[in-house]
């Protein structure tokens, strides 16, 4: 059984298995550097294994055939490693809550899964909850405001660890939003399937951005930022995003989403 | 009101309802309103959660021995002189109701709020049949005049404003002064309870939903915050109680328990202003009461659910919390689901009992946001259950072209990684450099879904997993070319 066990964290550094997602992989590399960066300095030894996707939207849209062959390229891929970390509560929610749903009465997966997304983590509650940190050797200069991603929230309860290492970061200060725990209306499929609903919905998100006085909005999942910072983009308002794994690895200072590089970040 | 399914155009329903400016400034108070309540209401009682828990296990003990439970019901209505009917499906339901009115000779039937009566389309029906039905939930009887079905499951004509009320009354209320002033919700409430006062008096059967069905003692429950429900079922001829099999529960413990729960999801009281139970028809001796009672248990598809997979559908003892905190049904409000049952909890049940073909944007229209499943009071895991219509939908090919398309390329790719990463790259190389000046797009081809009504970030360019190997490539030469000079050194 391809299966190796979290090791003495003193003895060798533990094995991480890096699932970028496939939105960081392909629109904003930054934030998987960002979060290698962030799980070297907490002690782990990175590596990213060839990946494509974890099947999400495969699963969401009923198509439970290419979910399942996704996920077995995912466990394949990563079941050597001793933690998998992604840094997004919506793909390490769909494997962890959910890759059990897809091997439901076959004996000769559940046991496999069930080790596999055990070791399944979203990275900032991995920093926190797993390894212990509890402050980082970074700085921002700016107000940022949190959005709680719903799957990392209700499926991981991601919800104090990004806090607590904000607070932590040098010259960075956290106003919160009105219903920073409601859903920005992105729901992967759902806000090309549903455009206008998810626009009305992502609209009184930027509102509630805006009035936290915040200029940076920080999350833990790019597809809600691309969604909520489009939108601010749109409406032509001064408030950058960025993935919170940038500001926490120090590196807050590269161009913000969907903003040109010869753009200084505030 | 027998209800228009329109459903399938939920796309176009929700445009109009986005486009409506009344109806957008009440939805607004909807969060605000029930979510602070409900969570007030939660954080007061320290064992909410296991109430939950246990309101849960409850209902699924119904539902395993749900036979046992509906035959011990039947016999406790009859030994206190009552009548149970079982309706297969709606036909059958309206059918039974329309002739104990007609056996009763009835001209007028008052009503308390029921989302079966709407489900079946009673009102339509019994006046067609010459019967007057006369909704009494302030409500209902607001979206009855105007000929509307409702928008909440707790709270019908939540989708008003006191200005259209006003309106409403005036035009309805004909033989009131035409100066009187209306401008205040109490003269609404007032004028309402006079117009109704009346129609209790005259009333001859009385129609009511139930929250609950209690079978050791064979007693129909209703929560209420008005008090129409105990006049409509005290002062006629006949109560009539129109329920679903689902409502079933064992024992007038279990009941006090769910009570604990449901309030407290719905509106955040600890208790309706009115619970109120009856059995049976008034016995000799008691001061008031209706001289038949019947109890309508309406089937209509819902036994094929049980031991399926939407069975946990059928613990839901309507609250409203689902819809309360879905962002889906703030924004566009309950018509826009197109039928009787709104929001998450509709999504789930409405496809059930009108079919997928008529259903199937609706367990689509959400974002799986996860927060109705957090909150409702008897944990049915409802993104689930709309994503088993996702998949029935997929496997009988009913999703819609384009999307079936779109997901079987980028399947195709994401199972090929080979494929997947080069093509991967070329297209974020490409886009990053038409994007590079901007940083971002405010159009793309075939991405008019997003680029309408937001910005598309331009891509850093090149894919995370190539920067990462070519980095990795480097950082290992560099160390090679260390070792090997350390190696070569005298």
């Amino acid at each position: 059984m391809p299966f190796s066990s979290p090791r003495n964290a003193d003895l060798s550094p533990p094995r991480v298995g890096l699932f970028c997602t496939c939105l960081v992989d392909m629109i904003r590399p930054s934030v998987g550097f960002a979060a290698a960066k962030l799980l070297e300095e907490a002690g782990c030894d990175v590596d990213v294994p060839a990946q494509t996707c974890c099947g999400q939207p495969a699963f969401n849209s009923g198509d439970r055939a290419t979910a399942r062959a996704l996920a077995e390229q995912v466990i394949a891929a990563f079941e050597n490693f001793d933690y998998v970390v992604a840094p997004s509560g919506s793909c390490a929610g769909m494997i962890k809550a959910h890759y059990p749903e897809l091997f439901t009465g076959e004996p000769d997966w559940t046991g496999r899964v069930d080790r596999f997304c055990a070791k399944v983590h979203e990275l900032v509650s991995f920093l926190v909850d797993v390894r212990g940190v509890t402050r980082v050797d970074a700085a921002y200069d700016g107000t940022v405001t949190y959005h709680d991603s719903c799957s990392g929230l209700r499926e991981l309860g991601v919800k104090d660890q990004p806090r607590a290492l904000l607070a932590s970061v040098e010259g960075l200060t956290l106003s919160e939003m009105v219903d920073a725990d409601t859903c920005c209306g992105f729901g992967g499929t759902f806000c090309v399937k549903y455009p206008d609903v998810s626009n009305a919905i992502v609209e009184k998100k930027a509102a509630n951005i805006v009035a936290s006085g915040a200029d940076t909005l920080l999350a833990g999942d790019l597809g809600c930022l691309m969604n909520m910072a489009g939108k601010l983009q749109r409406q032509g308002r001064p408030v950058v995003a960025r993935h919170v794994a940038e500001v926490l690895a120090g590196m807050g200072d590269a161009p913000a989403l969907g903003e040109p590089a010869s753009e200084k970040a505030p | 009101m027998s209800v228009e399914i329109t459903s399938p155009r939920f796309k176009d329903n929700a445009k109009r309802a986005l486009a409506d400016g009344p109806l957008q400034a009440a939805l607004s108070k909807v969060g605000p309103g029930f979510i602070g309540k409900r969570t007030a209401a939660a954080d007061k009682l320290p064992e909410f959660d296991a109430l939950r828990d246990s309101a849960r296990d409850i209902k699924d003990h119904t539902l395993a021995h749900l036979d046992l439970y509906l035959e011990r019901f039947e016999e406790k209505v009859k030994a206190a002189g009552g009548h149970v009917h079982f309706a297969v499906d709606a036909a059958d339901a309206r059918d039974i109701v329309t002739k104990i009115c007609r056996d009763l000779g009835a001209r007028t039937v008052t009503k308390g709020k029921s989302m079966i009566s709407e489900e079946i389309g009673l009102n339509d029906h019994l006046s067609a049949a010459g019967i007057e039905p006369v909704e009494t939930d302030l409500g209902e009887y607001l979206i009855q005049i105007r000929g509307e079905a409702p928008s909440h499951i707790i709270a019908p004509a939540i989708h008003l404003n006191k200005e259209q009320v006003e309106e409403d009354f005036r035009r309805v209320h004909t033989h009131l002064a035409p100066e009187r002033n209306l401008s205040e919700p109490t003269a609404l409430l007032a004028e309402a309870r006079g117009e109704l006062r009346q129609k209790f008096l005259v009333a001859d059967v009385g129609i009511t939903g139930a929250n609950f069905l209690v079978a050791e003692t064979g007693t129909s429950i209703i929560v209420t915050n008005e008090g129409n429900g105990d006049l409509t079922q005290t002062l006629p001829k006949a109560h009539i109680v129109l329920a679903s099999l689902e409502k079933l529960v064992p024992t007038l413990e279990d009941v006090s328990q769910l009570l604990r729960v449901l309030a407290r999801s719905a509106t955040g009281q600890e208790m309706s202003v009115y619970t109120t139970f009856s059995t049976g028809p008034r016995r000799p001796g008691d001061p008031d009461g209706p001289g038949e009672y019947h109890v309508v248990i309406l089937d209509n598809g819902r036994s094929g659910m049980l031991g399926g997979p939407l069975k946990e559908m059928l613990r839901c003892i309507r609250c409203g919390a689902c819809m309360n905190h879905c962002p889906v049904y703030h924004a566009v409000g309950g018509h826009a689901y197109g039928w009787v049952y709104p929001g998450p909890m509709g999504s789930v049940l409405t496809p059930a009992l009108i079919g997928i073909e008529k259903g199937a944007n609706l367990p689509n229209a959400s974002t799986f946001c996860g927060r109705c499943e957090e909150v409702c009071p008897v944990r049915i895991p409802l993104p689930k259950l709309m994503r088993h219509w996702r998949e029935k939908e997929f496997e009988r090919h009913l999703t819609p072209a384009p999307q079936r398309y779109g997901l079987a390329v980028w399947g195709f790719f994401a199972r090929r990684g080979w494929l997947y990463r080069p093509a991967t790259g070329l297209a974020m190389t490409l886009l990053s450099v038409l994007g590079r000046k901007k940083g971002r797009f405010a159009a793309l081809p075939l991405a008019g879904g997003w680029t309408g009504h937001r910005d598309f970030p331009a891509p850093e360019g090149g894919t995370f997993q190539a920067q990462w190997r070519a980095q990795r490539a480097a950082r290992n030469t560099r160390h090679a070319n260390r070792d090997a000079k350390k190696d070569a050194r005298p």
